[in-house]
């Protein structure tokens, strides 16, 4: 009898496994694909690796900028898809081995559950005292709407297919869509973005969207926001969309089309009602602070409990539940404040509350906003869009939230991560020194503007 | 053997208390009976006494801390005993490195029927459990972070009279919110926040958990006034008496009804209805900071003029915050009067684990029929809150038929 079995292998699974084993548990994990999930295998890991590709390929496309020139420069996509399975192949590699080195059985198959402390395995039945539910999510479909991988395909799709549609509609403009927006269009696709909100990745600050809505529109990315999806029609050689935009309705004729509108949580193998899990209407599991479900001895993480469906997140929840189920006081995840990052050039990144929250929850707010344009290490990376802007409330101090577009932000959120951690406030992060020249400095100069004596703006 | 102080449970909800300050110091020579700290419970401060002679060995909880009833706050020693060890936590299974001596231990609950968790071999800066470190003597430095340093600089509010909960028994900023006086709003605001209260919290929790597990029925009567008012000015009229609310007679009237009643001087058990035979009076008295319930014992038993006396003093003693543990705890049964404020009627929420409440309102002035007549009289209304896991309607009823009877024949009060 397992102490713990752990249903799905993703970063929210393997990492809860692995803090079970620390912590003395007898622990099992189920997986019926691939080690590390949707995140390593179809998600995170090779988008980012393509979207480097992408980014180079920007770079040698603006190449006269830096004094280089080329005959016959040849993007190959193949390669690209070739070197980004690599990278997935050696991740997942990585988590086999951390199994093993963590002593936890890894049962191949899909978990099948319909009573309390039991989980069939292929045809084999697995005692245990307590179940963690790390299923996660996949690509929400429109109805009637088919994935033949071909016309019609996902992101799942997207990171194993090699070749380039020369018209590309994608669906849903948020971090999936723009991220793959950005990859197809810098490999020469001509990329239509329908988006259903009035601006693109509609969950970050406005000006932020703003921004990117501008620098998508200037490289010849064809943006629709407030468009609605009426109908998608396949024919032999592409694909018809038809779109009802606040100006009228269009139709889109391209080769492909790319949904990326959404997921929905996996729960196909569990009898949720039997065992007593409760869900919302969106099909998510219910859980608490401690991540238990409202099933006795049954605890559910990451995607599938519709949070905030990214990798990290779902590795800290699995981290509050094994801590929560072995006794220990595991801390509330306050999931406003953990960070989000959208890979495209440029990156964004943000976590916390945005201007209009803060106000609206009541605080007096100052914000700081420092743009990439003077900032010396942009400027010498010639990758000057963008800004960090700093939320915080002005009777303090209190760090409530940054919001950042520009060159690599993503890397610049755990400064301000840490900070809110420790409950530092802006004068914390004035009297740390901030390394010459990076792009950090843009987050002092931010911090130093909110308190009203910036010095390089 | 040394011997562990353990957070008493001063209170029928009580889950934790505060610990206000040490008056032994660690190596200081206690006597049996001796006040050896100063606690803080939701309702009031308390003193601790040792139990036996001997020496205070280690304080396990510095002041400010926030400790869990029944969880040690100290070790005494008896005359030649020493304290070698550091105050063990749940064994830990060898298995996995034992302790390196680190003083933060986690507060860790042994799973029911299970070998004990092997503990992680965290570096004591690690631990993520909340509440200070045990074993850190009282009057060391303290954690706290900037934000919470800051907040508390500016209302004036010294750190060293907070307990930490953040990571490592850090100070935290909702700690100082909890400890600071409520703030005034800023102008620049149109809402304002007020932080919750300790009394605040203390009647969320008690009234919540109230209101949805108790069954309530509610039974309201229309009582008669007059005689009850012209009595109570025929007592206030004598010399040497002590001036008589309507309250008062009101509590003796409650009182006498539940001896006749005792289903609605009892408690909802797990088998059984526990009757509790004294009728312990709670009196609601309202404070700004919201309410208390000081209670009057053997209300049952105590002339008008004793009822009256008390009821002052307890009131007196509330506003001040100088009710003893003892005044608020044994309560049976709870009358709340909010008469004083012009209230035609209203409901109250049953105090677990009273089986009761009498919410009484205003007596007012209106149109009555006696006598086939029609007058001007006193009428006052008041709805009956029961358990009705312990009660019926018809009992609710009858009981109030009769408290009504005493009033409206309030000679009856004195026989």
């Amino acid at each position: 009898m397992h102490d713990l079995i752990v249903v799905g292998a993703g970063p929210g699974g393997y990492v809860a496994a692995i803090r079970a084993a620390q912590l003395g548990l007898k622990t099992a994990i189920v997986e019926r694909e691939s080690l590390g999930g949707v995140c390593l295998n179809w998600g995170c890991i090779p988008t980012k690796a393509l979207l480097r590709n992408a980014e180079i390929a920007e770079l040698l496309h603006h190449g006269d900028k830096y004094g280089f020139s080329f005959d016959n420069l040849t993007l190959d996509f193949s390669k690209a898809i070739e070197r980004s399975q690599s990278v997935v192949s050696l991740q997942t590699k990585g988590i086999g081995f951390l199994m093993k080195k963590n002593k936890i059985d890894v049962l191949t198959g899909s978990a099948t559950i319909t009573r309390p402390g039991k989980v069939e395995v292929g045809g084999q039945t697995h005692p245990t005292k307590r179940i963690l539910l790390a299923t996660g999510a996949q690509t929400r479909l429109l109805p009637g709407v088919a994935v033949d991988g071909k016309r019609i395909f996902t992101a799942r799709e997207a990171v194993a297919r090699t070749d380039l549609p020369p018209r590309l509609v994608i669906l849903g403009g948020g971090p999936i869509g723009v991220e793959f927006a950005y990859v197809y269009h810098h490999y020469g696709s001509q990329v239509t973005l329908v988006e259903g909100k009035d601006r693109l990745v509609p969950q970050e600050d406005e000006e932020i969207s703003q921004l990117l809505g501008k620098i998508y529109a200037q490289k010849g990315i064809k943006v629709l926001t407030s468009s609605m999806v009426k109908e998608i029609q396949t024919t032999a050689d592409g694909v018809t969309v038809q779109v009802e935009t606040a100006r009228g309705d269009q139709t889109i004729q391209a080769d492909a089309c790319l949904m990326a509108i959404g997921i929905v949580p996996n729960t196909q193998d569990i009898d949720m009602k039997r065992l007593g899990i409760q869900t919302d209407e969106r099909g998510y599991i219910v859980i608490d602070d401690q991540c238990k479900t409202t099933a006795a001895d049954v605890w559910a993480i990451g995607d599938v409990t519709g949070k905030l469906p990214l990798a990290h997140v779902a590795s800290m929840q699995g981290i509050v539940a094994v801590e929560a189920m072995t006794g220990h006081t595991p801390p509330v995840l306050n999931y406003q404040d953990l960070p989000r990052a959208t890979y495209c050039r440029p990156q964004i990144a943000s976590l916390g509350l945005t201007e209009s929250q803060a106000k609206a929850k009541g605080h007096q707010v100052a914000v700081g906003k420092c743009p990439f344009r003077p900032v010396g290490k942009a400027q010498a990376l010639g990758e000057t869009d963008g800004f960090v802007k700093l939320v915080a409330d002005a009777q303090y101090g209190e760090i409530l939230g940054v919001h950042m577009i520009g060159p690599d932000v993503s890397e610049l959120l755990a400064e301000v991560g840490v900070a809110k951690t420790l409950e530092g406030t802006l004068a914390e992060i004035d009297l740390t020194v901030h390394a010459h020249p990076t792009l950090s400095e843009a987050v002092k100069e931010a911090a130093l503007a909110a308190l009203g004596r910036p010095i390089h703006i | 053997m040394p011997s562990q102080v353990l957070m008493p449970k001063m209170g029928y909800d009580m889950a934790e208390g505060k610990i206000l300050r040490w008056i032994k110091q660690e190596g200081d020579p206690v006597n049996k009976g001796e006040a050896i700290a100063e606690i803080e419970t939701e309702k009031v401060n308390i003193e601790i006494e040792a139990f036996e002679a001997g020496t205070l060995g280690r304080i396990l909880a510095g002041p400010g801390s926030v400790v869990p009833v029944g969880d040690p706050i100290a070790v005494i020693l008896k005359p030649g005993e020493k304290l070698d060890t550091p105050p063990a936590a749940p064994q830990a299974t060898p298995a996995v490195g034992a302790g390196e001596g680190n003083e933060a231990v986690p507060q860790l609950r042994r799973l029911d029927g299970e070998q004990a968790v092997a503990q992680p071999k965290l570096p004591p800066q690690e631990t993520r459990t909340p509440g200070p470190a045990p074993g850190e003597p009282h009057g060391t430095r303290f954690k706290a972070s900037p934000l919470a340093r800051r907040i508390a600089k500016e209302m004036g509010v010294d750190l060293r009279d907070i307990g930490g909960t953040g990571p490592g028994g850090r100070i935290v900023k909702r700690d100082v919110m909890r400890a600071r006086p409520a703030a005034p709003a800023p102008a620049a605001l149109a809402a304002e926040r007020v932080p919750l209260t300790k009394m605040r919290r203390a009647i969320a929790r008690a009234m919540t958990g109230s209101k949805a597990p108790v069954p309530h029925f509610y039974v309201t009567v229309a009582v008669d006034m007059d005689k009850a008012m012209a009595f109570r000015k025929q007592l206030n009229d004598m010399q040497g008496m002590p001036k008589v609310s309507l309250n008062d007679l009101i509590v003796k009237a409650a009182a006498l009804a539940l001896k006749k009643f005792p289903n609605l001087n009892a408690s909802y058990g797990e088998d059984a209805i526990d009757r509790h035979g004294d009728v312990n009076v709670s009196i609601a008295v309202a404070l700004p900071e919201g309410l208390i319930n000081p209670v009057l014992h053997q209300a049952d038993r105590k002339l008008i003029s004793e009822i009256s006396r008390e009821s002052k003093a307890l009131a007196e003693a509330a506003r001040n915050g100088r009710l003893k543990p003892e005044d608020v705890m044994g309560g049976t049964f709870t009358v709340s009067n909010l008469g004083m404020f012009d209230v035609e009627n209203f409901s109250a929420i049953i105090t677990p684990p009273q089986a009761a409440a009498l919410a009484v309102a205003s007596a007012q002035q209106v149109p009555v029929v006696r006598d086939g007549q029609l007058t001007i009289g006193w009428v006052m209304k008041a709805t009956l809150s029961a358990d009705h896991r312990v009660t019926d309607g018809a009992e609710g009823a009858q009981f109030m038929a009769e408290w009504k009877r005493l009033l409206e024949e309030p000679l009856r009060l004195v026989v």
